[in-house]
C-alpha cells in the first residue's frame, strides 16, 4: 500500500499498489515544497499495527476559504509520527462538519477505529475558532472537543496543536507537534558560503533564520524552556558562544577565552551552561553559570575533552573523550572527580544526548567505516543502532522522546533525518538549498 | 566532475609539493668547450673537437628579490600542511616547509602567522574541532621548536566548518584534513 498526499493546497491523490516491504507496510508521504516549507519531508519506512484514524476536511463555517487545510497539517502529523495510518482524503466514507453529523455505522463499514471531524468559525476580523472532535468510532463515542482561538498566521499551529492532543488521547504520550527544530544550514551564494541558524516547525515549515553570517555557525542548544538558543559563532574569525532570545533576536556572549569555545550545553535547571574551552591546554569541560558569571573546570585531562551534556537530573555530565586512545563517552560528576567510562561497544562513540525520561543517551557510533545513530540503555549498557548508516551525526530527542532526530548526507547533500527510537520510522527532510545540519529539537512549547 | 577536479587539484598540489621540495638547481654552466657532433656521427665518424671555439653559458638569473615570503619557489610558498586520517603528526615530506617557516618567523620576529587547524567531515562536528584544534597544535609545536616564537602564532580550528574541497570521498576528506599557515 503506498499512500501519496500532496501538500495542503493541492488535490489530494492516492494509489494502492501492491505491497513490497518484507515488513508489511513501506509509506510514502511527500508533503510537497512551497514557498513556507523549505524542509521536505518524506517518509520511508512504516510501522505495522499503525492506528487506523480517518480526518475529514475542515470547512470554514458561512463559507470561503479556509487559510490553511487544518485536516490535511493534522493528517501530516499524525502520519509522520508513525503510529497511525491516516485514511487517504477520497477515500472517505463521508464528510460531515459537526459530531450530529457523523454516521458511525458508515465509518465502522469502513474501517476507521478513530474519526476527527471539524470546522473553523470566523470570530472577529482576522480571528477564527478552530473548533474539532476526536471520536471512537466503535463506540461512538467523543474522546476529546476542543475549540483553539487562532489567526490566519497561526493556523498550522492551531492544528499541531489538534494533532498534539489527539496524539496524546490515543497513545497516552505527549506530542511534539507544536515544538520546533534548530538547524544550522550553508549554502553558496557567490561561490561565498553562507550560514545561518535557522528555527522551523517540528514539520520544517516556517523555517526564520535567526542568525545569518559568512563565518560558521554550530552546535545550536536550546534553554529547556525553549525561550533561548545558545550557538557557537566564528564571527571576527574566532568561536564565541552566544544566548540569543528566540523571539527578540537580543543576544549576549558568553566570556570567550583563547582556543576553543565551543558545544554549549544547558542544565536541566536553566542555570548554567556546560561547555568545552581549551584555554589551559587541550579541550576540557567548564561549567559556566549564568548568573555570577563563573567558570568552573570540571575535568582536566591532556585528552580531548569535549561534547558535555547534563544527565537529567543535574548531577552528572556526560562527555566525549579519547583519554582511551579513541573517543567514547565518560561520565563526570558535574562538580568534577574520577571520570567513568560509559560507552564500551566499538571504537568511536561520540556526542551523547540524553533523552528526555533520563534512561538512554543517543549518540555517535561508528563501525567498518559508517557512522550510525546509536541509542545506549543507560542501566544495562545495551547499545542498538538506529539509522541506517553513512555520515550520521548529531542526534537530537524529540520532546516526547518518540524520535531521534540527526544530521546526514544524500546524494552529496546535509541532509536531516529522524528515526523513531524503536527504529521503525525512518524520515527524512530535504532543504531546498545547501545543507542542512546539527538539528536541535526544542523542548515542549 | 566534481571528484575528477578533486583528482586534478590533488595531483597538482602533489607535483606543486614536490617541486617545492626539490627546488630546481641550475646546471653548472662552465666554459668547456662543447663536444660537437659531427653530422657524419649517424654513420659512425668519430667527434670532432674544435680548439678554437669556446662556449658560454647564460649567467644564472639574479635570486628572488622581494619578502621570501611572495617567492614562489621558497618552501614558503607551501602554506597547506595535510594529514593522515585521525592524525595528527606531521609528515616527513612537510619537514623542510616547516624549517623554512621556523627560520622566516624566528628572522622577522614581528610577523604573525594564523594557523588554522581542519578536520574531514566524518563523525562529530565538535569532536573535530578538537582534532582540527590538535593538528594546529602540532605545527606550532614544530614551529617553535625551530626556533619560532609562541607569541608568533594565533591558533584557531574550524573543524570540519571549512572544508577546502567539497565533497563526500577520500579524495576530498585527505584534501581538507589540513593545517593552513596564514601570514
Amino acid at each position: 500500500m503506498l499512500d501519496s498526499l500532496h501538500s495542503p493546497k493541492s488535490p489530494i491523490r492516492s494509489g494502492i499498489v501492491p505491497a513490497v516491504g518484507l515488513f508489511g507496510l513501506v509509506c510514502l508521504f511527500v508533503v510537497s515544497a512551497t514557498a513556507r516549507a523549505e524542509l521536505t519531508i518524506e517518509i520511508t519506512g512504516g510501522a505495522q499495527g499503525a492506528l487506523p484514524i480517518a480526518i475529514v476536511p475542515f470547512e470554514l463555517r458561512g463559507g470561503g476559504n479556509l487559510p490553511e487545510d487544518v485536516a490535511a497539517i493534522v493528517s501530516a502529523d499524525l502520519h509522520r509520527s508513525g503510529r497511525f495510518k491516516v485514511s487517504p482524503r477520497d477515500q472517505l466514507a463521508e464528510t460531515p462538519q459537526g459530531g450530529a453529523e457523523v454516521d458511525f455505522s458508515a465509518w465502522r463499514a469502513a474501517g476507521a477505529e478513530n474519526l476527527v471531524v471539524g470546522w473553523v468559525e470566523t470570530m472577529a476580523q482576522g480571528q477564527y475558532a478552530v473548533q474539532f472532535r476526536l471520536f471512537d468510532v466503535f463506540k461512538g463515542e467523543q474522546l476529546a472537543g476542543y475549540s483553539i482561538p487562532a489567526t490566519a498566521r497561526g493556523m498550522r499551529r492551531a492544528a499541531h496543536q489538534i494533532s498534539d492532543i489527539v496524539y496524546k488521547r490515543l497513545t497516552g504520550q505527549d506530542g511534539a507537534f507544536t515544538s520546533r527544530i534548530a538547524y544550522i544550514t550553508k549554502h553558496k551564494v557567490n561561490g561565498e558560503t553562507r550560514f545561518a541558524l535557522t528555527v522551523a516547525d517540528a514539520d520544517g515549515w516556517n523555517p526564520k533564520d535567526v542568525v545569518k553570517s559568512r563565518e560558521p555557525l554550530m552546535s545550536p542548544a536550546w534553554s529547556p524552556d525553549g525561550s533561548q538558543l545558545a550557538y557557537v559563532s566564528f564571527e571576527g574569525k574566532k568561536p564565541a558562544i552566544y544566548i540569543q532570545e528566540v523571539i527578540t533576536g537580543q543576544r549576549r556572549r558568553v566570556p570567550t577565552f583563547s582556543g576553543i569555545n565551543g558545544a554549549p550545553a544547558w542544565s536541566p535547571d536553566g542555570r548554567q551552561l556546560a561547555l568545552t574551552l581549551s584555554k589551559d591546554g587541550s579541550p576540557d569541560i567548564y561549567v559556566y553559570d549564568l548568573a555570577s558569571g563563573d567558570f568552573r573546570r570540571v575535568t582536566d585531562h591532556y585528552a580531548i575533552d569535549t561534547e558535555p551534556v547534563w544527565t537529567a537530573d543535574g548531577q552528572n555530565l556526560l562527555f566525549t573523550s579519547d583519554r582511551g586512545g579513541q573517543p567514547q563517552i565518560y561520565q563526570v560528576s558535574a562538580s568534577g572527580g574520577r571520570a567513568s567510562r560509559v560507552t564500551f561497544e566499538g571504537s568511536y562513540n561520540a556526542r551523547a544526548r540524553v533523552s528526555p525520561d533520563g534512561r538512554q543517551i543517543a549518540l555517535v557510533h561508528q563501525e567498518r567505516g559508517k557512522f550510525y545513530i546509536a541509542l545506549q540503555d543507560l542501566d544495562n549498557g545495551r547499545m542498538i543502532l538506529l539509522s541506517e548508516g553513512g555520515l550520521d551525526e548529531s542526534p537530537s530527542f524529540a520532546p516526547n522522546g518518540s524520535m531521534v532526530l540527526y544530521a546526514t548526507a544524500s546524494r552529496g547533500q546535509g541532509v536531516l533525518a529522524a528515526v523513531s527510537v524503536d527504529g521503525r520510522v525512518h524520515q527524512r527532510l530535504a532543504i531546498q538549498k545547501g545543507d542542512v545540519r546539527e538539528p536541535a529539537w526544542s523542548p515542549s512549547l | 566532475m566534481r571528484f575528477w577536479l578533486a583528482s586534478v587539484t590533488l595531483v597538482f598540489m602533489a607535483l606543486f609539493l614536490t617541486a617545492c621540495s626539490n627546488p630546481p638547481k641550475p646546471e653548472p654552466v662552465g666554459d668547456k668547450p662543447a663536444e660537437i657532433i659531427d653530422g657524419s656521427a649517424a654513420s659512425g665518424a668519430a667527434t670532432v673537437e674544435i680548439p678554437e671555439a669556446s662556449t658560454q653559458g647564460l649567467a644564472p638569473e639574479p635570486g628572488f628579490q622581494g619578502d621570501p615570503l611572495n617567492d614562489p619557489s621558497s618552501p614558503l610558498a607551501t602554506r597547506v600542511i595535510y594529514f593522515a586520517y585521525d592524525s595528527n603528526s606531521i609528515e616527513p615530506q612537510y619537514f623542510d616547509v616547516l624549517a623554512a617557516h621556523a627560520n622566516y618567523l624566528a628572522s622577522h620576529p614581528g610577523m604573525m602567522a594564523r594557523l588554522e587547524g581542519h578536520a574531514d567531515e566524518r563523525g562529530s562536528p565538535e569532536y573535530n574541532i578538537a582534532l582540527g584544534e590538535r593538528r594546529a597544535k602540532a605545527v606550532e609545536q614544530s614551529l617553535s621548536l625551530q626556533g619560532a616564537n609562541p607569541g608568533q602564532f594565533d591558533l584557531v580550528s574550524y573543524g570540519e566548518e571549512r572544508p577546502a574541497v567539497e565533497g563526500h570521498d577520500e579524495s576530498a576528506w585527505s584534501a581538507n584534513r589540513r593545517v593552513e599557515i596564514i601570514y
